[in-house]
């Protein structure tokens, strides 16, 4: 989604080894290598007799990256302001709750018309959440990390206030198949997904959003001189990220068909931080890459599967994601790298045994 | 540090040897920014390092204070070869150094900035009491008197946060002092200041080496001087036997012939005011920056501001642009009354402005020059219409041209450009946006002859295609030079306005500025 100008195949294959994230392809490659270990049947993908659609475990994890990636993507731009978005989680719930209250008091709860208004609706009020964490980080001039915080308490609550505390279902065919349906095998969410994220940056990339929200994100002083509404790009960032927690929300609880108040999208703007980082971006603001942030998407997901698979107990689950994520960072840190090259210098035999080892780790 | 007994002798650079650099080369991101520089500083003697933009004057303050590292040649401190050191290292060996921009914590104060990192050690950590004497001392060795230890240095004006950061520098009595650029934003007075202080600083024997492009500061205060071009050293003189022409010309590298036609640009003719003004303000003002002032401005004039830093014009400049929002009168643009909220509103009005520290934080670092001067475009035109790459290049390229940026520097971040060149690329930057008012904030400081000629000329021709200017700068035979109507600032306000012509002269408008009964200084 750069503007880079790929020298064809091999052109292509270089400018993906020098980006951040290619650390990332590298990191769901070794564990999926992991999972083929423990099976050797882990990456089969068959063709379900009964409806002609794919199913596997790479398909799974596709399906679980949705939610991730649409946060991500929203992050990505937040980040790229300086700013972080804390509430994207809550959003995501607030999105889930809406929704399931509309779908459970419509009158013809399995309709189409009421997904499309319990979409609409849904998707309404992420933005207008993201437009509070806008109004108060632009307007009011709070710093990012509170007020995105003080919407990420404030929305689990209304959420709670919204379906009365309770974990509110639907039966609705329609919503239901935006997280569990498929199109041409492939399943719907991770198809919306990533035509989301397309649109996206196409939109940032081909217009001149990208390069102003870059701007104010490197030197906002600097911006403002040249005539850039600060205002009015933060605000589209967050409103931005709102809404993509919405989407996301919506994909959370579409797939169950059930809000759980206390639990969906709970934490999970950490994991979208971790995706962006991932990505590429730096938290500092400024450069951006959605493409790298995408592929931290999809490596949260393949972690979360895989822990699963391994059966690390839950308990163990958060320190192994760390350990993962640790030496991720490790690897793309210039420091480390530098460190790596002048051994690799000192010792030329030892670089492809020394490497190895620390990904793994 | 052992050979203590120095003669200071009528020539004082005959003392003994204190630091020999030679053949270093420095390299700063994968360009060579040194290529076999060298200085040799003797004790007692103040030594200037000229050069233009980008010669690598402060790549040598670096290498010579262990900021970057040096990957040939040689420092020998007192006749021993220093070996890779950090910034710490090159201190403790007596090599001491005060920045362009004086790095020191505002929130503390004049004796805590001086002594942190340095701070008197007792048996129980820090000796607080001895830690303020020791401050207090050095002041006082340095005339300093006069600062009160205890301020909280963001108190201070620029200059004596500069002395302060000498102060910090000299504590330990170093052997060498390396200043860059200490007075680039000073005024005559305050220079002076400076200058009685680093006179006494050699009086004790140390070495200083400063670096500054202001020929009359060069000449006025130091012994000898070294010039680098394109990152060597191409001569020292002792400024006694050079004169300025010389000078400018080694640094230029051209001989002197060419160089008579930069010099005396002089314009062709003065602009008689005529049709209505595009920009008029009527009693346009912000309590507390600067009183009502009245100012009319037509097309293809060059209206300057003329008054010391702090006068007002400056602040009148940013009032007039919205980057500080007026509280009191009006502006109008062709005769319709604006209210100038921020520069984005002044940008759709086509009212570019190019900030006095436009060069330190006008650009966006990170983003290249090419990104910083479609930015300014292309924040006129919204975001949905993006600049095309087509339209970027013919715009980049003819700006970069027309004020003799270089064209391997266009796709370089910013913040690896020279000063001048920063200056430069954010005059092009508002030029990009085809401003009818543009005003201009000191645009050749910090820049060499070259580039201030490069800018002069363009600010020219900008005003014979019709573009009204106002021109502010702290040189007043530039603004006596370039514009065709002045206006004089003072106490922050206006206080004449006078044409310029043959008749008029910078000492005219000096004693304007000083005819006064009730100006007490």
């Amino acid at each position: 989604m750069n503007s880079s100008k790929p020298a064809g195949a091999k052109g292509l294959v270089a400018e993906v080894v020098r980006k951040q994230y290619f650390w990332g392809i590298i990191a769901i490659v070794l564990l999926l290598a992991v999972n083929v270990f423990k099976d050797p049947s882990y990456l089969a993908i068959s063709i379900s007799p009964t409806d002609g659609n794919l199913v596997g475990n790479l398909i799974d994890i596709l399906r679980a990256a949705a939610p991730v990636l649409m946060i991500a993507v929203g992050m990505c731009l937040v980040v790229a302001t300086g700013g972080i978005d804390l509430s994207v989680g809550s959003i995501m719930v607030v999105a889930g709750a809406v929704s399931m209250e509309l779908l459970a008091g419509s009158n013809a709860p399995d309709s189409l018309g009421a997904a499309f208004i319990a979409i609409v609706v849904a998707l309404a009020i992420s933005g207008l959440l993201g437009a509070v964490n806008g109004v108060l980080v632009s307007v009011v001039g709070l710093q990012p990390f509170i007020s995105t915080l003080v919407v990420m308490l404030a929305g689990r609550g209304l959420a709670k206030v919204i379906t009365g505390g309770q974990n509110t279902s639907a039966v609705n065919e329609p919503f239901r198949w935006v997280a569990n349906g498929y199109a041409i095998g492939i399943p719907v969410v991770f198809v919306l997904a990533v035509l989301i994220t397309i649109a996206v940056g196409m939109l940032v990339r081909k217009s001149a959003l990208g390069l102003m929200i870059e701007a104010i994100g490197m030197d906002a002083k600097a911006a403002r001189l040249a005539g850039l509404n600060r205002r009015g790009l933060l605000m589209t960032a967050y409103i931005s990220s709102g809404l993509l927690a919405g989407v996301a929300g919506i994909f959370a609880t579409a797939s169950v068909m059930t809000v759980d108040v206390s639990r969906t999208g709970y934490q999970l703007e950490l994991d979208a931080i971790l995706a962006v980082v991932i990505g590429g971006t730096s938290l500092a603001g400024g450069k951006f890459n959605i493409t790298g942030a995408a592929i931290g998407a999809i490596l949260i997901a393949t972690l979360d599967k895989t822990v699963v698979f391994l059966g690390v107990s839950s308990s163990a689950t958060p320190a192994f994601k760390a350990i993962v994520i640790v030496a991720l960072c490790l690897l793309q840190s210039e420091r480390v790298r530098a460190l790596f090259r002048q051994r690799r210098i000192q010792r030329p035999t030892g670089t492809a045994a020394t490497k190895k080892e620390t990904v793994s780790a | 540090m052992s050979d203590r007994s120095l003669q200071i002798s009528e020539a004082p650079w005959a003392g003994a040897e204190v630091l020999r650099a030679s053949g270093l080369v420095v390299d700063r991101d994968s360009s060579v920014a040194l290529d076999g520089a060298g200085v040799t500083l003797y004790a007692g003697e103040i030594h200037a390092l000229m050069g233009v933009n980008g010669a690598g004057k402060s790549t040598l303050v670096a290498a010579l204070t262990g900021a970057l590292p040096v990957v040939g040649g040689e420092i020998r401190l007192d006749g021993r070869a220093l070996g890779r050191m950090t910034t710490t290292q090159a201190s403790a060996a007596g090599i001491a150094s005060v920045y362009q921009e004086a790095s020191l914590c505002g929130n503390l104060s004049v004796a805590e900035n001086i002594m942190i990192g340095q701070e008197a050690r007792g048996r129980f950590g820090i000796d607080w009491p001895e830690t303020h004497r020791v401050a207090r001392r050095t002041l006082s060795r340095l005339g300093l008197d006069d600062l009160d230890s205890t301020t909280p240095v963001w108190a201070l004006p620029v200059a004596e946060r500069q002395l302060v950061a000498i102060a910090r520098a000299v504590v330990h009595d170093p052997r060498v002092l390396v200043l860059d650029e200490p007075t680039s934003s000073l005024e005559p007075h305050e220079v002076e200041r400076i200058f009685s202080v680093l006179a006494g600083i050699r009086a004790r024997g140390a070495a200083v080496l400063f670096v500054s492009h202001i020929l009359e500061q060069v000449f006025a205060v130091s012994d000898r001087v070294t010039v680098l071009r394109e990152g060597r050293d191409v001569g020292t003189f002792e400024t006694d036997d050079i004169d300025r022409a010389e000078l400018i010309s080694v640094m230029l590298g051209q001989d002197l012939d060419s160089l008579r036609m930069l010099g005396s640009g002089t314009r062709p003719h003065r602009q008689e005011p005529e049709g209505d003004p595009i920009y008029r303000t009527d009693k346009l003002g912000l309590r507390g920056a600067v009183a009502p002032v009245d100012i009319d401005l037509y097309r293809g004039e060059i209206l300057g501001f003329a008054g010391l830093r702090g006068s007002g014009r400056t602040e009148f400049a940013n009032v007039m642009t919205g980057s500080l929002r007026a509280d009191t009168g009006e502006a109008r643009i062709d005769g319709r009354v604006v209210k100038m909220r921020d520069p984005a509103q002044a940008l759709r009005l086509r009212l570019g402005m190019v900030t006095e520290d436009a060069a330190d934080d006008g650009l966006v670092t990170g983003l290249t020059v090419r990104q910083n001067i479609v930015l300014a475009r292309q924040a006129l035109r919204g975001w949905a219409d993006p600049v095309g790459a087509a339209e970027a290049d013919t715009l980049v390229e003819e700006l970069t041209e027309s004020l003799s940026i270089p064209a391997d520097l266009i796709d370089e971040p910013v913040d690896r450009l020279s000063t001048g060149n920063r200056r430069r690329v954010a005059l092009a930057r508002i030029l990009a946006t085809r401003p009818r008012v543009l005003i201009l904030d000191d645009p050749t400081r910090g820049a060499d002859v070259a580039a201030k000629a490069a800018i002069e000329r363009k600010i020219e021709r900008l005003a014979g295609d019709g573009v009204a200017i106002v021109y502010i700068s702290s040189e007043m035979e530039d603004v006596v030079r370039l514009s065709d109507r002045i206006a004089i600032f003072r106490d922050r306000e206006k206080i004449a306005e006078v044409s310029s012509g043959p008749g008029l002269s910078v000492d005219t408008i000096v004693e304007l500025i000083a005819d006064d009964s009730h100006y007490d200084m």
